[in-house]
């Protein structure tokens, strides 16, 4: 018992330590500094409430297009901006990793982190500046946003690790994975609802699980006036298996690592 | 104490494994000094990272009753694009030391003036030795890993090294590989010599080289 409380302690340091040496090399400490982690999501998903809204997409639709866009592409930056951190995350850390403490896991987990703090930070900047605006309502059902928000988070994080810890063995996955995130983000459910599909749509972009998670998030938001599709229990069980794969193959990843 | 057993090294080459090490068994007692002979490719280096925990031995294990340094070698240990106070920093986080009270004592070591908050990458092979020696020493170690990197310094940093290191931690072990004899002869009680992945190991010197100049001859 007093070595696992040791060696989490000894975890702990670590991951501390490579936050800060994250948050010096992303951000450095010129103009704004680590305020970036936030600013950099809140422009993307800005740009693209402006792009919607100037575009007019569903006019007819009870919600807002404001407070669409900010549901749906903060999600997205949320899941599909861990795994983008974490494919070739080891290459740049492998002269820290000549410390035995660091292993490849702290690595993954200081960038989920300052990822998730980051998408996190510029979700509810957005929502509630938007909101004091009148630009939306508040949600309402705040605990149905989170659990959306932090299945997501599971979802990105599974995913980071898997994605992540098989990088380091094959160029291929960093290829492979960029055209993926963009192929995956216009059928992710953050520019349309599942509603508005047809009901054989209906069933196959469900299998993709951050639907689920994007679904849940504006149902907390908007409640009663949208019809929304989605399963928890579902997305739970697919991020539970992606979850295993992942730390086995940090695990397999982690023993094969060769310091610089 | 420090105990080695079965050690076994392999990397994946296109034609199969390379074997490196292949069953190294060794014991460093506290305070012992060893060198390690070997030509190039002998995995010295190896078995220095593997001592470290840097990298994982395919077989065998290592048990770590004293507490180890990173090897302090000519590449690794500093992420390049930071500062040396950043990776100063980074270290101490790491072992859970304040850097606050090291600083003083690094900057007065490495000599590095203003470049200690300019990116470790403008850094001379020379002042990362510096550098390397200083936080290794400010942490302190039981052990130290030593691989080559005392040989790129000049003669003032031998100094250095001397009083600090062999003289004022004279009571610390350390694992030292280097090509200058004289390193070894003048600082090792014992020599081990690699090759073709197994180890001998020498209480006296002058047998370990002799050993080793019949291998290279």
């Amino acid at each position: 018992m007093d070595r696992t409380i040791a060696a989490l302690e000894i975890q702990l340091r670590v991951i501390g330590a490579l936050l800060m040496r994250e948050v010096l090399t992303r951000y450095g400490r010129h103009n704004i500094g680590f305020l970036w982690l936030f600013f950099e999501p809140m422009m993307f998903t800005l740009g693209v409430t402006t792009l919607w809204t100037l575009a007019g997409l569903h006019k007819d639709s009870p919600i807002p297009i404001v407070a669409f866009a900010v549901t749906g592409y903060s999600t997205v930056l949320l899941w599909r901006n861990m795994p983008s951190r974490c494919v070739a995350a080891i290459e740049p850390n492998l002269a820290l990793m000549y410390h035995r403490q660091v292993k490849v896991i702290d690595i993954f987990a200081a960038r989920l982190i300052l990822e998730f703090a980051g998408a996190s930070t510029s979700f509810i900047t957005l929502a509630s500046t938007f909101t004091f605006l009148g630009w939306m309502d508040p949600p309402q059902d705040i605990l149905r946003v989170l659990a959306g928000w932090i299945m997501t988070a599971w979802f990105g994080f599974s995913l980071a690790l898997l994605m992540g810890s098989l990088s380091s063995r094959s160029e291929l996955v960093e290829k492979l994975w960029h055209p993926a995130a963009y192929l995956l983000f216009p059928l992710s459910g953050a520019a349309f609802m599942v509603d508005w599909l047809p009901p054989e749509a209906q069933e196959a972009i469900l299998m993709l699980p951050m639907v689920h998670g994007v679904e849940c998030v504006r149902e907390g938001f908007f409640g009663s006036v949208i019809q929304t599709h989605y399963d928890l229990s579902y997305m739970a069980a697919f991020c539970l298996v992606l979850t295993a794969a992942g730390l086995a193959q940090e695990r397999k990843a982690s023993r094969l690592v060769v310091p610089e | 104490m420090i105990e080695i057993l079965n050690l076994r090294k392999e990397y994946p080459t296109r034609s199969g494994p390379h074997i490196v090490l292949d069953g190294i068994n060794m014991t460093i007692r506290r305070g012992e000094k060893i060198g390690i002979l070997g030509r190039n490719g002998s995995g010295k280096s190896t078995l220095i990272r593997l001592l470290s925990g840097a990298e994982r031995p395919t077989a065998g294990r290592i048990s770590r009753g004293l507490s180890i340094s990173w090897p302090l070698a000519f590449g690794g240990a500093f992420q390049g694009s930071l500062t040396g106070l950043d990776n100063l920093r980074f270290i101490c986080r790491v072992h859970g030391a304040d850097y606050r009270d090291k600083l003083g004592y690094v900057e007065e070591f490495s000599e590095l003036g203003k470049y200690m908050r300019e990116p470790v990458k403008t850094y001379s092979s020379g002042m990362r030795a510096r550098l390397a020696f200083a936080i290794s020493m400010a942490v302190e170690f039981d052990c130290f890993l030593i691989d080559e990197i005392i040989s790129v310094g000049d003669a003032r940093f031998h100094s250095k090294c001397q009083r600090e290191l062999f003289e004022k931690r004279a009571d610390r072990s350390f694992v030292m590989v280097s090509h200058e004899p004289h390193n070894i002869r003048d600082h090792c009680q014992r020599a081990a010599v690699l090759h073709e992945g197994t180890m001998s190991l020498f209480d006296n010197i002058d047998e370990a080289y002799s050993h080793y100049q019949r291998l290279t001859a």
